[in-house]
């Protein structure tokens, strides 16, 4: 296991490597620099600028000292907001992302698998139905659609939670609910078609000639059973969503890392882009990692070699 | 083999609704005994109504109609959770398919011994898994498999681990539902003589459903043949293979190969056509013989009498 675990980490090494090889130059290809937007820099200032950051060297030489930097880790600085460093930018922005992604993930889930239960055990039923009703709209109407009403009817109407910004628990209330949606729906869908599955089968069957009841039959048998493809969906869930939403944190005025690269992209912070692009991929892959071993937890059959035996 | 009657199967019926009008009789009163310590093989084609009807014995569905009843007591009215629970003790079941019917997240212990943890007998975890190595060895396994997955063994090793868990609770009836057809022959032979074996032992009374006729006559004490839900036929096994009298059975005879070339080069195989029958009145299961029963009109109760006593 231990051995499946590092070479895993090999991977993730140069996978990591490869996205911020290839971010670079896909960067350096994009037309415009972080000084185009500012009118006031003359000719010489702008030169100086550019000798300042390295910008006039040749690519490869840029690219050498990046990752040079990136070795030791230093994600060089910001050109927009006055010379800070990234990794200053990016440590004060991605707790409150990942604070708000979490909430939503976990509130989403759970309440999805609930729904999803539900309409499976009373399955074909009004039961099934409406649930299948409240998954199929938050699957299919935006979240920030659920963000601007909920904006507009309990914040403005009735003024019951305040419509924006962070830091009490009132102001994560809305985009909490805005974002956990759609896991929800998600969850729920997959939930009630794994749990059809897994409770016609014939182990389910045993179960019940062994004189089990229904509960145990279910979450014994049952749950256990059906959580695989739900895991898989939810791992690169779990990544968009505490990585930052860039739509619900615009609308909320939350200072999270979304919010930070959108307005890094308007003004062509490259150094904070690229930061964040690695932050997400370094997040995705730690997920995905964690994901194969949940896979071997929940179901012995894709236990990895040299697990026990 | 004493007489006393373990289990008392009356009129039952089981139908399934499969649409707005329409209705599956997938049993459609039958009736028999099985008395204590015997097999009772029962026979017929895909989709007679064998498994239907060792389902509903045990309450994995609700009877329609008719009465079951266990050591005198009724089985499928009302009762109460621990009563249902105790009967449930005493009646297990083996399943067909060996593949399918054991959790793939569960490990052999845990399988074998959910039995007993749903119904309290063992105290702690040192006593679970000493009964459950036991149940292990007393199926042919060894007790290292106990923390193995079940896609680590081969069908026959997983039909043993269906066995054991069946076995774990202590029953006294269990009802073998088509136990060997999901397996290849050589391992068939094998988990049959495991049964007997354990029957001698224990003196487990078995219900054995299959459509393998000379693994059924092998096995079997008595023997019921159905068809289309209803029971056409019941005698001892002896007397089923030499004297059949209902045409469906002489039909399913007429059915088995055997390894002899003679014999094959001649065999004949009288196809059963259900329009041959009487129909002036409704069939009724008549007693041809002592212990030979017939489902059968007047008429042709007369008519079967006559062929026997030829």
């Amino acid at each position: 296991m231990a051995r499946y675990i590092l070479q895993r980490l090999g991977y993730m090494i140069l996978t990591l490597f490869l996205i911020a090889t290839f971010s670079f130059f896909l960067m350096k290809m994009l037309p415009g620099s972080p000084l185009s937007s500012e009118q006031k820099v003359t000719e010489a200032q702008r030169e100086i600028i550019l000798e300042k950051y390295g910008l006039n060297d040749p690519v490869p030489v840029q690219y050498a000292r990046y990752m040079g930097n990136l070795l030791q880790g230093d994600l060089g600085v910001s050109f927009q907001l006055k010379n800070q460093p990234v990794t200053d930018i990016l440590l004060s922005r991605i707790p409150i992302s990942a604070q708000l992604g979490l909430y939503a993930l976990l509130i989403g889930t759970v309440l999805g698998m609930l729904l999803g239960l539900i309409a499976a055990i009373k399955n074909n039923s009004w039961v099934d139905y409406s649930a299948n009703i409240v998954s199929v709209i938050g699957i299919s109407i935006p979240s920030f659609i659920f963000a601007g009403l909920m904006q507009y009817y309990v914040g403005v109407k009735l003024g019951l939670l305040p419509i924006a910004f962070w830091g009490t628990w009132q102001q994560a209330v809305m985009p909490t609910i805005a974002l956990a949606i759609f896991p929800m729906a998600i969850g729920a869908r997959f939930m009630r078609t794994e749990m059809i599955e897994v409770l016609g089968s014939d182990f389910i069957v045993t179960a019940r000639a062994k004189g089990l009841n229904n509960t145990g039959i279910l979450f014994k048998h049952g749950l256990r059973n059906a959580l695989i493809p739900l895991v898989t969906v939810m791992g690169p869930m779990a990544v968009s969503l505490m990585t930052g939403t860039l739509v619900i944190e615009q609308i909320f005025s939350i200072p999270g890392i979304g919010e930070q690269f959108v307005s890094s992209v308007m003004t062509d912070d490259f150094a904070i882009i690229m930061g964040t692009t690695l932050f997400f991929a370094f997040f995705f892959v730690l997920i995905i990692l964690i994901v194969d071993l949940l896979y071997g937890i929940i179901d012995p059959r894709i236990r990895l070699a040299g697990g026990k035996d | 083999m004493s007489q006393e009657k373990l289990l008392e199967v009356t009129n039952l019926k089981q139908h399934f609704k499969t649409g707005r009008h329409s209705v599956v009789k997938a049993v459609d009163g039958i009736t028999f005994d099985i008395y204590q310590g015997e097999t009772f093989g029962l026979v017929g084609e895909s989709g007679c109504g064998k498994s239907t009807t060792g389902r509903s014995i045990i309450r994995l569905y609700n009877a329609t109609d008719g009465d079951v009843k266990f050591k005198g007591e009724d089985v499928h009215g009302k009762k109460s959770k621990a009563e249902l629970k105790k009967f449930n003790q005493k009646m297990q079941m083996i399943f067909q398919d060996p593949y399918a019917s054991l959790n793939p997240r569960m490990t052999v212990l845990d399988i074998i011994a959910e039995g007993l943890d749903v119904h309290g007998l063992t105290s702690n975890n040192a006593e679970r898994k000493a009964r459950v190595e036991d149940l292990l060895e007393r199926v042919g396994l060894n007790k290292e498999h106990a923390n193995r997955y079940p896609h680590e063994f081969s069908g026959g090793q997983r039909q043993r681990i269906g066995i054991a868990r069946a076995l774990a609770v202590d029953p006294e009836f269990i009802i073998a539902d088509e136990p060997i057809s999901a397996l290849d022959v050589s391992i068939q032979a094998q988990v049959v003589n495991l049964l007997k074996d354990l029957q001698r032992e224990h003196g487990y009374t078995y219900l054995f459903i299959a459509h393998d006729l000379s693994m059924v006559k092998y096995i079997s004490d008595r023997i019921g043949v159905m068809y289309f839900g209803k029971m056409v036929e019941l005698a001892d096994s002896d007397e089923l293979y030499k004297n059949p009298v209902h045409p469906y059975t002489k039909s399913l005879l007429s059915a088995i190969p055997l390894p002899d070339p003679d014999y094959e080069r001649n065999r004949v195989r009288t196809s059963y056509d259900p329009a041959q029958h009487d129909s002036s009145e409704e069939p009724e299961f008549r007693e041809i013989r002592p212990k030979h029963w017939v489902l059968c009109t007047t008429k042709e109760f007369e008519a079967y009498k006559l062929e026997l006593n030829d």
